[in-house]
């Protein structure tokens, strides 16, 4: 390439990637729920320790959740969801990495997307592709979404002595709040 | 052609700022943490003496303790199934790291009461440590009234313990234990024995599987006299684990169910054949929703 083109390039690199065009945002405390509805006991934990990023004019989505931060309601629960199920020490974060489609950064309200991607937890990664909304309120990102996983998909399994029963699926609540970085 | 070239090498420059790149991005934001060992042995005793787990804040444990008879006691006795020692105990947690327990003992109709508190933590990640020290105080009371018992004043009535509880969880699959202990009683036959009994407690837990687990215990007493009829006491034992419960199923030469009497005055012999089989069953209760934490790194 010539000098010239290199130019072009440069210039054209800073046209689309800059942070002012490609509207980068970050969620810091996010919010991811699980809720297990066993046949004896229903579990539900929460974690607002996400950390996510998303670029409104690409879609791009990631988020990455530290699996200690699990809150329970009894907190012996937590213990073997860390250290039976999750195996929290090899596997510390669960993470999203995907795009977010059908929406426009213009609209006003809420708009019903779909996010596809590569969801891992406890080490095993599996495409999904989920529904959600998506709404842009006085400069923020509203995100949520509600989908339901199979624990055996992920590789964790639940001991069949457990009679406090553990749901085979589990349904999971992501609510994440973006800002311009 | 040219400035199609320059367009696709963009592209590919920024397509390639994608959805990964957004994830490492993040792990770098995120950075490291600190982990806790957590579960290093899943009760709060290792066989006959306590662990380095105390309950999380909120939580009660309760905790039935028996020892049957000796197996060698032969089929009569149906192998010791026929006699039994129990303890009935409370352990609470204060705070995450803070504890307090009550028990009562069918041995010499003791009582007994302790703290227990969690002083350092083994971590890894931004804060790394090697270890988990718990601190044990404890104090014996026996109520018992017949025999060489009969007269005894409350102060000769009155035993204490302290324990330093070291330990580490080297894999999710085993942890060891090292565990010096003093033993103070104020009334000792000091022909055969000392007041302040210094013994070394080692344990260890090795994981089956998820719920399953291997434990082994040992306390070596340093300083008792030559001629003391008792024995060091020893416990090998099964740990299960399901939700809330944890059953322990042991096989040890000592009715001690705490410090005085496991430590001090185990007076049968493994090795002979004097083995009691038993088990701690625990049930822990979460009593307050949001207990005081006083760790707020998880």
């Amino acid at each position: 390439m010539t000098n010239r083109q290199i130019i072009y390039s440069l210039l054209f690199l800073l046209g689309t990637g800059s942070p002012l065009y490609s509207q980068r945002y970050i969620a810091e405390k996010g919010q991811i729920s699980f809720y297990s509805d066993g046949a004896i006991e229903d579990i539900t934990a929460v974690n607002n320790n996400v950390t996510s990023l998303f670029t409104g004019s690409t879609g791009a989505v990631a988020f990455s959740v530290p699996i200690k931060d699990f809150e329970f309601e009894k907190k012996l629960m937590r213990e073997h969801f860390n250290d039976k199920y999750m195996e929290s020490t090899r596997f510390p974060r669960s993470t999203f990495a995907g795009t977010i489609t059908g929406y426009s950064m213009d609209a006003s309200g809420a708009q019903r997307v779909r996010a596809k991607g590569k969801l891992t937890i406890h080490g095993i990664v599996k495409e999904i592709d989920v529904p959600g909304s998506l709404e842009v309120r006085n400069g923020a990102v509203l995100v949520k979404t509600r989908f339901t996983v199979l624990i055996a998909d992920y590789g964790i399994k639940i001991p069949q002595i457990l009679w406090q029963n553990v749901s085979e699926e589990i349904q999971i609540t992501v609510d994440l709040t973006f800002n311009q970085k | 052609m040219r400035p199609l070239i320059a367009i696709l090498f963009s592209l590919i420059v920024v397509s390639g700022y994608g959805q990964e790149d957004l994830l490492n991005e993040l792990e770098k934001a995120q950075g490291e943490q600190t982990d806790y060992a957590i579960q290093t042995f899943k009760g709060t005793r290792v066989i006959n003496g306590h662990s380095i787990e105390t309950k999380p804040g909120g939580a009660l444990e309760f905790i039935i303790s028996h020892r049957f008879g000796t197996l060698n006691s032969g089929s009569y006795n149906l192998w010791g199934l026929d006699a039994s020692t129990i303890r009935l105990g409370l352990e609470y947690g204060i705070t995450d790291q803070f504890g307090v327990g009550v028990g009562r003992s069918s041995l010499d109709k003791s009582y007994d009461a302790y703290l227990k508190y969690k002083l350092l933590r083994q971590s890894s990640g931004v804060r790394s440590f090697p270890f988990t020290l718990t601190v044990l105080g404890s104090t014996q009371y026996k109520t018992n009234k017949s025999g060489a018992d009969e007269g005894l004043s409350t102060s000769d009535r009155t035993s204490y313990s302290f324990q330093a509880l070291i330990a580490r969880k080297f894999s999710p699959g085993f942890s060891f234990q090292v565990a010096p202990v003093l033993v103070h009683r104020n009334a000792v036959d000091q022909n055969f024995f000392v007041n302040d009994l210094i013994a070394l407690g080692l344990g260890t837990r090795a994981r089956i599987t998820r719920s399953l687990s291997v434990h082994l215990e040992y306390y070596a007493r340093l300083n008792e006299k030559e001629n003391n009829p008792n024995f060091d006491a020893l416990g090998i034992g099964i740990d299960i684990e399901t939700g809330g419960h944890v059953f322990q199923l042991v096989f040890t030469n000592t009715l001690g169910m705490m410090e005085r009497i496991v430590v001090a005055e185990t007076n049968e012999d493994f090795w002979d054949g004097d083995i009691h089989f038993g088990f701690n069953i625990t049930r822990t209760f979460q009593l307050s929703r949001k207990a005081r934490s006083a760790g707020t790194d998880w």
